[in-house]
């Protein structure tokens, strides 16, 4: 069986002026179904734009990146759309509801673009906002709800469209410690309900609650393997900042 | 994502800011109801002189002889032997106009008095509601009659009779016979302010022994130019050079007004399209503002699979919107606009025609689309990360 993300050789080159930055510096990377993996690294490390490719939200300079065996490489702006509308889900750090939205659109907003009829997607999204326990705040604008609440609609909404990819970018990065805990119990819930997640994050306390930690630096993976190893990498990591 | 949802969209974004949107309208506000307004009040106009030309009777064919010049004159009576040898010209009636002074002992006005024989009346269909006509004898006992409009019955014999009465043209005695139907509220200036005395007797006051103007009607509409060009050939036979007579048939006259009309109107609604087009330039310019601001908004949607084609529609249709909504409220002011000023400049009733309405309506639109079109585009181009990354 392969791999539902298999990244081979990326590299992502930026060119300002006569410099060459590296963002991504020749990564291989193979994530399994319902595997929960974080990714990390310091800002600067090339995390970010790591998870950009797999999000589909920006393409290599080179490499491969099969998602679910589709070589997407060279696939247009529209059906990089459409893979991101099918196959993934989104959860930023800053929760990127749309202000002038209620909870029960925003949440409904994939399954708009995927042209579901409108009792689909009121259904769906009903359900979404039902599991991260928000449904009587459906009628509610997102600047009526605490942070908390708003990652909570923002897992909904990725959530609705039944991804095969959940992609969490420092789902925790804005919210304070207690509601930061609430939100990775619930990503552990969805991964034990047998969701694919990839969580981007320069936590070590939070990536040590995945499964498996990718870490990046410099555009290069320098650890791959159980969380439960983590303790090496920052001693390591730890080295190297003094 | 469908029509009626983008359009959803498109209204509550716009209702978000009122003001701006507002502002972002007036240019299409102006530019239409100026289109409204000046279509209809130079139809108004148009239907105005039209009338007014009506009136006069469109088969009429207006005759005048330079008699200073011309060493040769049509009498009266060689006029009626060509009329009554020719089938295309039905009738004719010598019109003089003579500058006077028309007075009764407690009124007096300036104006002119129309010299015309027997038949004139029946040509230019008047109506006499009270005695009669002038008539044949009339004419040639050169008699002291006239026949008045409604206007001068009304100023000058308030108090009732009027048949029999007697007014004073330029100082000599004349006796009404007869009162014209009230056509234009009896007001002065109008068609009810005219005063009709024989055509002899308008020679006499003139001090003239010739006929130098007269009023042919043409047995056929359709056949107006023949009947004018035969009046020419007949003319020619009779006093020789061309530049001594003139001939001047309604309907040319008809035409020639409506030509200048639907010119002047061409030139007038091209200055106020210019602003119509101002307009469509402001939403442009807003809308590429508006992209801007909401670089975010896209990069978010796009991450969730919006295509390019659906950011496009949303911003396409909230440009057609904002157009739309201007162009209703510009058709709204406009029409209302041209019927107060109908009332008030034309003193006549004005309807915007629905043509003008459609017509308006459509630009708004197409200016919309057409405009929102660029900003759309650069919109639906952005990359989602520079987007999500936007602050």
């Amino acid at each position: 069986m392969s791999a539902l993300i298999e990244l081979k050789d990326i590299y992502k080159i930026y060119r300002m002026g006569d410099n060459e930055v590296r963002a991504l510096d020749g990564i291989s990377l193979s994530i399994d179904k319902g595997e929960f993996v974080a990714i990390i690294g310091k800002s600067g490390s090339g995390k970010s734009t790591c998870m950009n490719i797999i999000g589909c939200l920006d393409v290599a300079t080179s490499g491969t990146y099969r998602l679910n065996g589709k070589n997407i490489g060279n696939y247009t702006d529209d059906e990089l759309a459409e893979v991101r509308n099918k196959m993934l889900g989104f959860i930023f750090q800053q929760y990127n509801l749309l202000p002038k939205l209620n909870l029960l659109e925003n949440v409904a907003l994939p399954l708009v673009y995927a042209g579901a009829s409108d009792a689909e997607q009121k259904e769906r999204a009903i359900a979404a906002l039902e599991k991260v326990g928000l449904k009587d705040k459906a009628k509610n604008y997102p600047s009526q709800l605490s942070g908390g609440q708003q990652q909570r609609a923002s897992i909904a909404r990725a959530l609705a469209g039944n991804p095969s990819v959940i992609l969490a970018d420092e789902p925790t990065g804005a919210l304070d410690s207690k509601t930061g805990r609430d939100v990775m119990m619930f990503l552990k819930q969805l991964h034990s309900e047998g969701n694919t997640i990839v969580l981007i994050t320069h936590d070590n306390s939070i990536a040590a609650q995945a499964q498996r930690v990718v870490r990046i630096t410099d555009g290069r993976i320098v650890y791959d393997g159980a969380a439960s190893g983590d303790d090496v990498v920052s001693r390591q990591e730890k080295a190297g900042e003094y | 994502m469908g029509f009626a949802k983008c359009f959803k969209m498109a209204v509550s974004t716009i209702w978000a800011s009122k003001v701006r949107s507002f502002l972002t309208m007036l240019g299409i506000i102006i530019g239409i109801s100026a289109v409204i307004i000046l279509v209809s009040l130079m139809g108004g106009l148009t239907q105005q002189l039209m009338d007014m030309f009506a009136d006069l009777g469109t088969n009429s064919i207006q005759v005048t002889i330079n008699q200073r010049a011309a060493t040769r004159n049509v009498e009266p009576d060689e006029m009626y032997e060509f009329t009554d040898g020719n089938d295309l010209v039905e009738n004719a009636s010598p019109s003089l106009t003579v500058a006077a002074t028309v007075k009764t002992s407690k009124e007096n006005k300036s104006g002119t008095v129309s010299g015309v024989s027997e038949g004139y009346g029946d040509m230019r269909r008047l109506n006499v509601t009270q005695g009669r006509f002038i008539q044949y004898s009339d004419v040639m006992s050169k008699s002291s009659v006239c026949v008045i409009g409604a206007y001068q019955a009304k100023t000058f014999f308030d108090d009732g009779a009027v048949i029999g009465r007697e007014l004073k043209i330029n100082g000599t005695p004349f006796t009404v016979v007869g009162v014209l139907e009230e056509k234009e509220d009896a007001a002065s200036g109008s068609g009810d302010d005219v005063v009709y005395i024989p055509y002899t007797s308008a020679m006499r006051l003139n001090a003239s022994s010739v006929v130098s103007s007269y009023l042919l009607t043409a047995a056929d509409e359709d056949r107006i130019d023949e009947a004018t060009s035969s009046i020419k050939q007949f003319l020619k036979n009779k006093v020789g050079d061309e530049d001594y007579y003139m001939v001047i048939s309604m309907k040319e006259l008809i035409d020639q007004m409506s030509m200048m009309m639907n010119s002047m109107q061409t030139v007038l609604v091209c200055i106020a399209g210019i602003s119509l087009l101002v307009g469509g330039i402001g939403i442009m310019n807003i809308m590429l503002v508006s992209v801007t601001e909401r670089t975010r908004e896209i990069g978010i949607r796009k991450s969730l699979g919006a295509k390019q084609k659906n950011i496009m529609m949303q911003f396409v249709i909230e440009a057609g919107t904002v157009s739309c909504i201007g162009g209703v409220i510009g058709i709204i002011t406009g029409a209302l606009v041209a019927i107060l000023a109908g009332k008030l400049l034309l003193d006549a009733s004005i309807t915007p025609s629905a043509a003008s309405i459609v017509v308006a309506f459509g630009v708004s639109v197409a200016i919309g689309i057409g405009f929102g079109y660029l900003p759309a585009k650069k919109a639906a181009q952005l990359n989602p990360i520079d987007a999500l990354r936007y602050d």
